[in-house]
């Protein structure tokens, strides 16, 4: 599929012969740059036609996580730059302060390109700083630098990107699976299938990892899920309460669980395979029946008994630690034990049971989690309820127990695709608010690096302002203009990239939970913090108070 | 006492009793450019360049102004005032004060390459000089304005292959001038959008070189197919706005210095991003310096504490001066109340 759609970012020299490196780097550049979903597609699309086998495993690894191994300090490499541009070490910070990115700064105070470039694919780069690996720094210096020499701005900062990591450039692995799909005629879940697990790009060939002919039936296929709206108004709205039935809502990631052909494959939201970032599971290989699909909730939890189907949900935080990693340790596996808790099912014996209605298929779902007898997998529990006054009440006990709120599912509704309006809904409880100033103010990264959009807030303690939470969302693209006006004009210090400003915006914090913290000096830590709204109607000294806060703690900490 | 003082009000010269930009109402104010963060309404005096006049007569309305050209000068209560090339937009204009032997250089906004409509910045020696900041980070480094004009014209072509109408985002005095110096010798039907043509025609009333290019205006009138794949130059109030509906399809870019850091580009949601800026850059702002000789360097509107420490340890005096400039500046990111009324006043 041809694609002549450009962004154009005037740093790009149109008229060079585009090799590997070059190809690249405008893929990146336009990644970057790009908000349509479509754009990003068709230029992944082009990228994939056009770019040789090598780069294109290299592509993705990097986009799927599989960056080699950081080779210099990540310190070494503004010191480079900073002898090469000779610029005083502060004023490289102020730099990187403005620009919110550190390859991208670097990029930017390199002076013009001095060389042709010799070499010139990705693979090649890549490889080259593999095998410099053991070497010296001197000799990493000489190189790194000398290709400096021969970049133009958007190799570099890519180059650059390649050197310090996280290459997080505004697509998801889900976006490149559908590319490589389109590009490669297979199917996304085949493609998803195939470039998850342990493959090694120094020496995994494109047509080993993708080609067309490899085996036609994908037992990995996921069935897609269906998504419930939030319930703003009162449940007696949905209709009989004797028609519904009431789960917790659980605060962990949404999962389906996979048996067929005698393999387990486990999906997280997002098409993405996890298989094998929770071993937790890798018994329901052995013990579940085969041809079959659970839906349920991938989540920290301990004490769990197969027999009376009890458990403690863990707090999100234990989880967040697992979800990024590839390679679990037997500490982290201690630390943040994972289970599963089963709530649909949507396969079973081979066949498709999303088109039967929610009691018949919780029926046989409890049979099989009965039957499986591992406490790592759990049952949802129903919650019983004679009338919705009743479940409003219970439904305020959410915290206790570590849950959102409630999911209301209809017991005779069949299960759909995507996000559909009727007979799922999810009545989440309301977020703690709190009332604070700001206090520091400091420029947000991407595309908020030259506006000061992420605040620090402090509650009053007597005299005194504590900080107590950082937030990053929650106003308008406007209202982050008119704070970014407020901080520039009314900076008491500055430390670093961080002013201080006069304690006079008060803001409403909403979060959903808080928990106990010798890290911080307020004592607490939030989950999830962010700006509800902006209280232009209420003076900074009639905030909420570290007393406030910490009566929160104990209701609601633990 | 400083031959020009950082009141209040603006840059005094006790010694001449005259402003140069106030930003509140004085008796007699020297207007470096007609930009509206310099030029302010209500005072009772305005001295200015020639080429200023007329644009601040299209801004400001009817005042009592009193022009002079390039390096000539006047004597205002024993001070000797000249005006030379900033650079800049059309009429931007360095203002020197000279008095008992010491001369002072107040350069309000500049950049040294000459884009060919401003006039070519002309380095003043003197004792004391006040420059602008807002591009004074070394990150800040401008490609040849050749370069960037043959990627716009690229980036037209582009969107006409995928039959798209290119809308050109830029400031309706000063940057919309230099898109239709891209546009020159380019072979597009170019259109206006009503702000942009106002200031236009107020240019062009005023004889003011302008690259020959025939540009339409575009009403409610001008029928849709007329607007097909065409090149338009709107005020930065366009963006966003339900104006630009009528040019469906199309692809939006915006022309400013800020468009050099990645994150404001994405942040902008443009389909392209050029970098061309009516300010000087990093480079520009210490050349323009050293060549001055002067002892004394006050830095005002943008990274005036960076540049000024940086000028510091470089051996020059320098000294940050908070000023109210900039504050609308053209290319200050957020849109400003004028773009929104010159926006409104030109649909």
């Amino acid at each position: 599929m041809a694609n002549d759609k450009h962004i154009f970012v005037d740093a790009s020299t149109q008229e060079n012969a585009k090799d590997g490196m070059a190809l690249f780097s405008e893929l990146v550049t336009f990644l970057g740059a790009s908000t349509k979903t479509l754009e990003k597609q068709d230029a992944l699309i082009n990228y994939f036609s056009l770019a040789d086998d090598k780069d294109k495993v290299w592509v993705i690894a990097l986009f799927s996580g599989r960056r080699p191994r950081r080779l210099v300090n990540s310190s070494l490499l503004p010191q480079w730059c900073i002898e090469i541009r000779n610029i005083p070490g502060w004023l490289f910070s102020e730099c990187y302060g403005s620009v919110g990115d550190m390859a991208e700064t670097i990029a930017l105070l390199l002076p013009e390109a001095s060389e042709e470039t010799k070499e010139s694919s990705l693979s090649f780069y890549i490889e080259k700083l593999v095998s410099l690996d053991k070497q010296d720094e001197s000799i990493k210096k000489e190189f790194i630098t000398g290709c400096w020499h021969t970049m133009n701005k958007d190799e570099r900062f890519v180059f650059n990107k390649l050197l310090t990591g996280n290459f997080r450039i505004g697509i998801s692995q889900k976006q490149m699976v559908n590319a490589l799909a389109k590009t490669v005629k297979l199917e996304p879940s085949v493609i998803a299938h195939r470039i998850s697990g342990n493959w090694d790009p120094m020496t995994t060939l494109f047509n080993e990892l993708l080609s067309e002919h490899a085996t036609s039936i994908d037992f990995s296929k996921p069935y897609p899920f269906y998504l419930a709206y939030a319930l703003e108004e009162n449940p007696g709205t949905v209709g009989d309460a004797n028609e519904w039935q009431a789960e917790w809502k659980w605060d962990g990631i949404r999962g389906e669980i996979i048996k067929r052909n005698n393999e387990l494959f486990v999906w997280s939201r997002g098409e993405e395979l996890v298989t094998d970032k929770y071993p937790e599971y890798a018994m329901l290989q052995q013990k579940l029946p085969e041809g079959i699909a659970l839906d349920g909730e991938i989540i920290s939890l301990t004490n769990a008994n197969a027999t009376t189907n009890e458990f403690t949900i863990l707090p999100f935080a234990l989880l967040q630690t697992r979800i990024g990693r590839k390679n679990v340790t037997s500490k982290q596996l201690k630390e943040s034990p994972v289970g599963f808790i089963a709530y649909d099912l949507l396969e079973f014996e081979g066949e498709d049971f999303r088109n039967r209605t929610l009691e018949e298929r919780r029926n046989v779902l409890e049979k099989i989690v009965v039957g499986v007898n591992e406490p790592a997998l759990r049952l949802s529990p129903i919650i019983n309820f004679n009338n919705w006054d009743e479940l409003a009440a219970i439904r305020a006990t959410s915290r206790d127990i570590n849950a959102e709120g409630i999911m209301l599912k209809r017991k005779s509704s069949i299960y759909q695709v995507g996000r559909k309006v009727g007979d799922w809904w999810k009545w989440k409880i309301d977020p703690l608010t709190i009332d604070a100033v700001m206090i520091y103010a400091q420029k947000g990264s991407g595309r908020r690096s030259t506006l000061y959009t992420d605040y620090t807030f402090a509650v009053k303690d007597n005299d005194k302002l504590v900080p107590f939470t950082k937030a990053y969302s929650g106003l308008t693209d406007k209202e982050f203009a008119q704070v970014d006006n407020f901080v520039k004009r009314n900076s008491l210090e500055k430390f670093g990239p961080v002013r201080t400003v006069k304690p006079e915006l008060v803001f409403e914090i909403a979060f959903e939970g808080i928990a106990a913290s010798n890290r911080h000096k307020s004592g607490v830590a939030l989950r999830f913090p962010r700006i509800k709204r902006w209280r232009k109607d209420k003076p900074a000294d009639e905030i909420n108070t570290l007393d406030d806060l910490k009566k929160m703690l104990a209701a609601y900490g633990k | 006492m400083q031959l020009i003082e950082f009141t209040d009000k603006g840059l005094f010269c006790r010694a001449g009793n005259f402003y140069i930009d106030p930003w509140k109402p004085v008796d007699y104010a020297i207007i470096t450019h007609a930009h509206s963060d310099h030029a302010k309404w209500g005072s009772k005096n305005y001295l200015c360049h020639t080429l200023t006049k007329p644009l601040l007569q299209a801004r400001l309305g009817d005042n009592n102004y009193e022009t002079l050209e390039w390096n000539e000068s006047k004597t205002i209560n024993s001070v000797k005032v000249s005006l030379h090339p900033a650079g800049h937009i059309i009429g931007s204009s360095q203002i020197r004060v000279e008095y008992n032997n010491e001369v002072w250089v107040a350069s309000g906004d500049y950049k040294v390459v000459n884009d060919g409509l401003s006039g070519a910045f002309e380095p003043v020696k003197c004792n004391a000089f006040i420059t602008e900041s807002t591009f004074g980070l070394p990150i800040y480094c401008w490609k040849d304005q050749e370069i960037i004009f043959e990627n716009m014209r690229n980036w037209i072509l582009a969107n006409k292959a995928m039959n798209k109408a290119s809308i050109i985002i830029a400031y309706s005095l000063g940057k919309a001038q230099r898109v239709l110096k891209a546009l020159e010798d380019f072979d597009e039907p170019i259109y206006m959008h009503g702000a942009t043509y106002n200031m236009h025609q107020a240019l062009l009333n005023a004889n003011v070189y302008l690259p020959n290019i025939n540009a339409e205006r575009v009403t409610p009138e001008t029928p849709k197919e007329k607007l097909k794949e065409c090149v338009v130059i709107a005020p930065p109030g366009a963006e966003g706005s339900s104006w630009l509906k009528k040019f469906n399809p199309y692809a939006i870019g915006v022309c400013s210095g800020w468009m050099q850091v990645r994150g404001n580009v994405r942040r902008k949601n443009v389909d392209g991003a050029f970098a061309l800026s009516d300010h000087a850059d990093w480079n520009g702002l210490l050349q323009a310096i050293k060549e001055t000789q002067a002892e004394k360097v006050y830095v005002t509107h943008g990274y005036q504490s960076v540049f000024s420490r940086y000028l510091n340890e470089q051996g020059i005096w320098s000294a940050e001066v908070k000023t109210e400039y900039g504050t609308e500046d053209e290319e200050v990111v957020a849109e400003t109340a004028e773009d929104k009324k010159e926006f409104i006043d030109g649909e």
